[in-house]
């Protein structure tokens, strides 16, 4: 009953001032107790009564009628106390939503996390940053002994927590294939399948996946759909479009995935990304692949992990630091 | 970041479909919505003009993947023309210009 007094006390002394000033701290006063009234969580009727008992001490000779009138207030402000409290319990539920959220995608980080191999004469870069909470693109690296490098970049259409949750299914998918995994079309071709058979109608993947053989030094690789990356033949310094054709995977669980061959010498590079870095808007319209080869180029010189970490930071300032897509980019450089 | 799609004839086994602006995160649910239920009729041809689609993301394309095979499983056809280069890019990418019909349609007239 203590606040119940308090506030009484206080809301009483408020509106004496104001009827015998109507000065401009009452008002202020006012605004200042509805802030600590609400803090307190005290609903719309309850100020009612406040008004109520408050006039009926410093003016208790009104005719009824004024008080009749109060009950009337009140019952009107009864359903608005309904929805403060619903209001109430809707912020704790969101308290408690976001608290899952960022344990969800802790687990997610720990589920899909894949190291970047640390591979005699070829550097690796990645990065992938999530435009919200849960990331939808998703990269893995196998390091198969002096044999290979495997790499697969993937994109679920659609994002959030779905399209995160359909990524940790690829990847144990994908972990329970290690005897196919030299070959890209037979990944993509077993993939296809699980896909096909477990994912909603509207939900799809693409993925590109890489198999570099480390001794001849050859990209060996298949796409489902994705992004073409880009091939840097360092002698030349060009850019060529790393094309290769294929159905995103879920849509037929009959499709063939065709293997393409890349020889790399020292100096070349492969990059790959997901549709967030060429989708990317700016104020111009769309980055186009020109550009960002432009952007690629004037950082050709640096390690590759320097490279996406610069070409991120650019491509976010240009989209005013406002992600619409998840992001990932990997660079893999020949250096001996 | 808006859309407009008007389903501007339908029959019993023909729709056409005139979609204008962004086809992206926002706006595929309400295209989706809207064309769903087409997906449900039993042999239907649908024509979805989309020249006045300003901009599709991977979104988009999943909203036309889940109509192309609701309307397949039923025995349909799905026919997507007046795409803009850039659109036309995407179902090249996703290798869906392989086995989906676009941009095959002769100015008023169908095959």
């Amino acid at each position: 009953m203590n606040k119940q007094e308090t506030l009484e006390a206080q809301y009483s002394k408020i509106l004496q001032e104001y009827m015998n000033n109507q000065s401009e701290q009452a008002l202020y006063a006012a605004q200042q107790f509805s802030r600590t009234a609400l803090a307190k969580k005290v609903p719309p009727e309850e100020v009612i009564s406040l008004q109520k008992n408050a006039m009926q001490q410093l003016m208790p000779d009104l005719s009824p009628e004024v008080w009749h009138s109060f009950d009337i207030l009140l019952e009107v402000m009864t359903a608005y106390g309904f929805a403060f409290r619903e209001h109430q319990s809707l912020l704790d539920t969101q308290k408690e939503l976001k608290n899952e959220m960022e344990i969800a995608s802790n687990v997610q980080d720990t589920l899909l996390g894949t190291s970047v191999p640390t591979v005699d004469g070829l550097e690796i870069g990645a990065l992938s940053v999530p435009a919200k909470q849960m990331n939808g693109d998703y990269y893995h690296f196998v390091h198969d002994g002096d044999h290979s490098v495997n790499v697969a970049i993937a994109d679920v259409i659609g994002k959030g927590i779905p399209a995160a949750l359909c990524m940790s299914m690829i990847k144990y998918a994908m972990d329970s294939l290690p005897e196919y995994r030299k070959d890209p079309s037979a990944v993509l071709e077993s993939l296809n399948r699980v896909v096909e058979q477990n994912i909603d109608d509207s939900m799809f993947i693409t993925m590109f996946y890489g198999m570099y053989e480390l001794r001849s030094n050859i990209l060996h690789f298949a796409s489902a759909g994705h992004e073409p990356g880009f091939f840097y033949r360092g002698k030349d310094k060009e850019f060529l479009d790393l094309e290769a054709r294929g159905l995103l995977l879920g849509v037929d669980k009959n499709a063939k995935y065709k293997r393409y061959e890349q020889a790399v010498e020292v100096g070349d590079m492969v990059i790959l990304m997901s549709d967030g870095v060429t989708e990317c808007r700016t104020d111009e319209g769309f980055i186009e692949r020109e550009t960002l080869i432009s952007y690629i180029n004037e950082y050709i010189e640096l390690p590759p992990q320097e490279i996406v970490n610069k070409i991120f930071r650019d491509l976010e300032r240009l989209q005013h630091f406002q992600l619409r897509d998840d992001f990932t980019i990997i660079i893999l450089k020949r250096t001996k | 970041m808006n859309i407009k799609v008007d389903i501007t004839e339908q029959r019993e086994d023909f729709a056409r479909l005139e979609i204008a602006g962004e086809i992206d995160a926002y706006t595929a649910p309400a295209l989706r919505e809207k064309t769903e239920p087409l997906s449900k009729q039993e042999g239907i041809h649908v024509v979805a003009d989309l020249s006045d689609v300003s901009y599709m993301d991977s979104t988009g394309i999943g909203v036309f993947v889940g109509l192309f095979k609701g309307i397949k499983a039923n025995g349909g056809h799905l026919q997507l023309i007046g795409l803009s280069d850039r659109l036309k890019r995407l179902f090249d990418i996703t290798g869906l210009a392989d086995i989906m019909d676009i941009n095959s349609e002769v100015k008023g007239g169908m095959e």
